[in-house]
């Protein structure tokens, strides 16, 4: 329902129109299948998911793996924690040439670009809500006998999914940004060798469906991980009681 | 108080004493929780203790489970020195603990899941424990589709199923309206009459404590220590209808709130 709203007030924005350079919702649908049909958006992508899909998958798990070190550990925490809140904060774009100057113009570069992106809000995430385990969860885990790995595994973690789920879903959309940021700022490849070539030759509609593209991409990806979430800790999304 | 009688050295045979607490003391940085503390809990009976709050009486309970370590002192369970948490005692918790993403049988069973048994064993034992609470029907809902006093009784079925001679109750009725409370308290003591169980539980109710206890320990606070034991004698026996109109009853009621008193702010 919302996304026929937004795509109707697309369409009309496009009919006006608000710019030149801004084509209706079925042009970017035309060219959009235009793309598809003769595969280059395919190539784009095979492309533009190497950072994207590496860079998640080491932010994820190593982001995670750093957050609940950092979240068990007041050790780790004070060696550690400044690093991702600096780099949380840090304005990517200007450091992108620091990375270009040191990594290159390839996949390096770009991998890192998505981790900066991606791993801060995830490490964070992770952290904080495991330091805030219910104190009781983690003591009856021990009173019946669980050993440290089996408190970690089997109270701390569920107890911090939801949280840490909610940081992998700040931190993928987060390394969508880096994907398509380090394909337009360091050497157009993939979706953003589209987006850059398009809107140079004025192919608006070429332009717009590539970004449209991206976006439904980043929005099935979060579903999956929702839908991940919701199958492997199925009371959780429930909230907690506390009464 | 002629009815009630009070000593210091409430049992005499070792044979029957279930755990034994030897002059533990317990500092919290600066603050004295706990200092020289010795008690005896009677196997097969229910000792409460009671007394104001900040008296460390979830400390003491928290000591005999072995969640939390004492400066100094010893406690025995079964004429063992604990030094750790073990599968001789079970904790009943005053939040319930229960675990949100899993469900009542799951919830049940975890003890035994963490003893490395079966999962189908586990959970035909767990499933007549869920019975013997009164929770059949329940086994696949999730703990925030109970009720308070619902989910309690998954937490005190977690405890029994792991079968620990010894089990802590850490204020379990408090965080239940007062009917579910009173059939709680029941059941407590018919649980106390069938299980041949030691219960060891930490009330701030006297009326609680009176009502369920073989034995009540007083503690006075800052630092704890044990100011009396009373062992309530004659209406023990009775039916669970007639206790509250005890004279008996009434009079260590009295009795304790006359000592506890001054203690509160």
């Amino acid at each position: 329902m919302s996304a026929v709203i937004v795509f109707s007030a697309w369409e009309i924005a496009g009919r006006v129109p608000i710019s030149y350079s801004f084509p209706t919702f079925l042009e970017s649908m035309a060219a959009l299948a235009v793309i598809t049909l003769d595969g280059s958006i395919f190539i784009a992508y095979a492309e533009t998911l190497k950072p994207l899909v590496t860079g998640i998958a080491i932010s994820g798990l190593l982001g995670i793996g750093i957050g609940l070190w950092v979240g068990l550990s007041e050790k780790f925490e004070w060696l550690f924690a400044p690093i991702f809140i600096v780099m949380q904060a840090a304005p990517l774009a200007a450091l992108i040439p620091l990375l270009v100057m040191i990594y290159g113009i390839g996949l390096t570069s770009k991998v890192f670009v998505v981790c900066i992106m991606a791993m801060p809000v995830i490490v964070l995430n992770t952290a904080s809500a495991v330091r805030n385990t219910p104190v009781s969860l983690k003591e009856m885990a021990r009173s019946f006998l669980a050993k440290d790995h089996e408190v970690l595994l089997k109270v701390i973690i569920p107890a911090a999914s939801p949280i840490i789920f909610s940081g992998l879903r700040l931190g993928v959309s987060a390394g969508f940004i880096g994907a398509i940021l380090s394909e337009l700022k360091i050497t157009p490849t993939g979706v953003g060798d589209i987006i850059t070539f398009s809107r140079s030759i004025a192919d608006y509609p070429t332009m717009y469906a590539a970004i449209f593209s991206i976006i439904l991409l980043a929005v099935l990806f979060l579903n999956l991980l929702e839908k991940l979430e919701n199958y492997l800790f199925e009371g959780n999304n429930r909230g907690y009681i506390s009464d | 108080m002629a009815i009630s009688q009070t000593s210091a050295q409430p049992l005499a045979s070792t044979a029957d004493i279930a755990v034994s607490v030897r002059n533990i003391s317990k500092k919290y940085n600066q603050t004295e929780a706990l200092r020289d503390l010795s008690l005896d809990f009677p196997k097969g009976e229910l000792t409460s203790l009671l007394g104001p709050s900040g008296c460390g009486k979830t400390t003491l309970l928290k000591i005999i489970a072995g969640l939390l370590d004492a400066n100094s002192g010893t406690v025995q369970v079964g004429g063992q020195t604990i030094s750790g948490p073990g599968p001789d005692r079970a904790f009943v918790f005053q939040d319930f603990a229960l675990m949100p993403w899993a469900n009542v049988i799951r919830n049940v069973a975890f003890g035994l899941e963490l003893r490395g048994i079966a999962k189908s064993e586990r959970e035909a034992i767990a499933e007549k424990y869920i019975a013997s609470v009164g929770l059949t029907g329940f086994e696949k809902s999730f703990p925030h589709e109970l009720s308070g006093g619902m989910r309690q009784r998954v937490g005190l079925a977690r405890a029994l199923s792991v079968d620990a001679q010894v089990l802590l109750l850490d204020e379990p009725f408090s965080a239940v309206d007062e009917q579910t409370r009173r059939k709680f308290q029941e059941d407590l003591l018919s649980l106390v009459q069938n299980e041949n169980k030691t219960f060891i539980f930490v009330t701030h109710s006297i009326e609680e404590a009176v009502y369920v206890s073989d034995q009540i320990a007083i503690l006075l606070p800052r630092p704890s220590r044990v100011s009396e034991i009373i062992r309530p004698s004659s209406f023990r026996g009775k039916s669970v209808d007639n206790i509250r109109r005890d004279p008996e009853y009434l009079d260590i009621v009295d009795q304790i709130w006359a000592s506890l008193r001054s203690y509160v702010e």
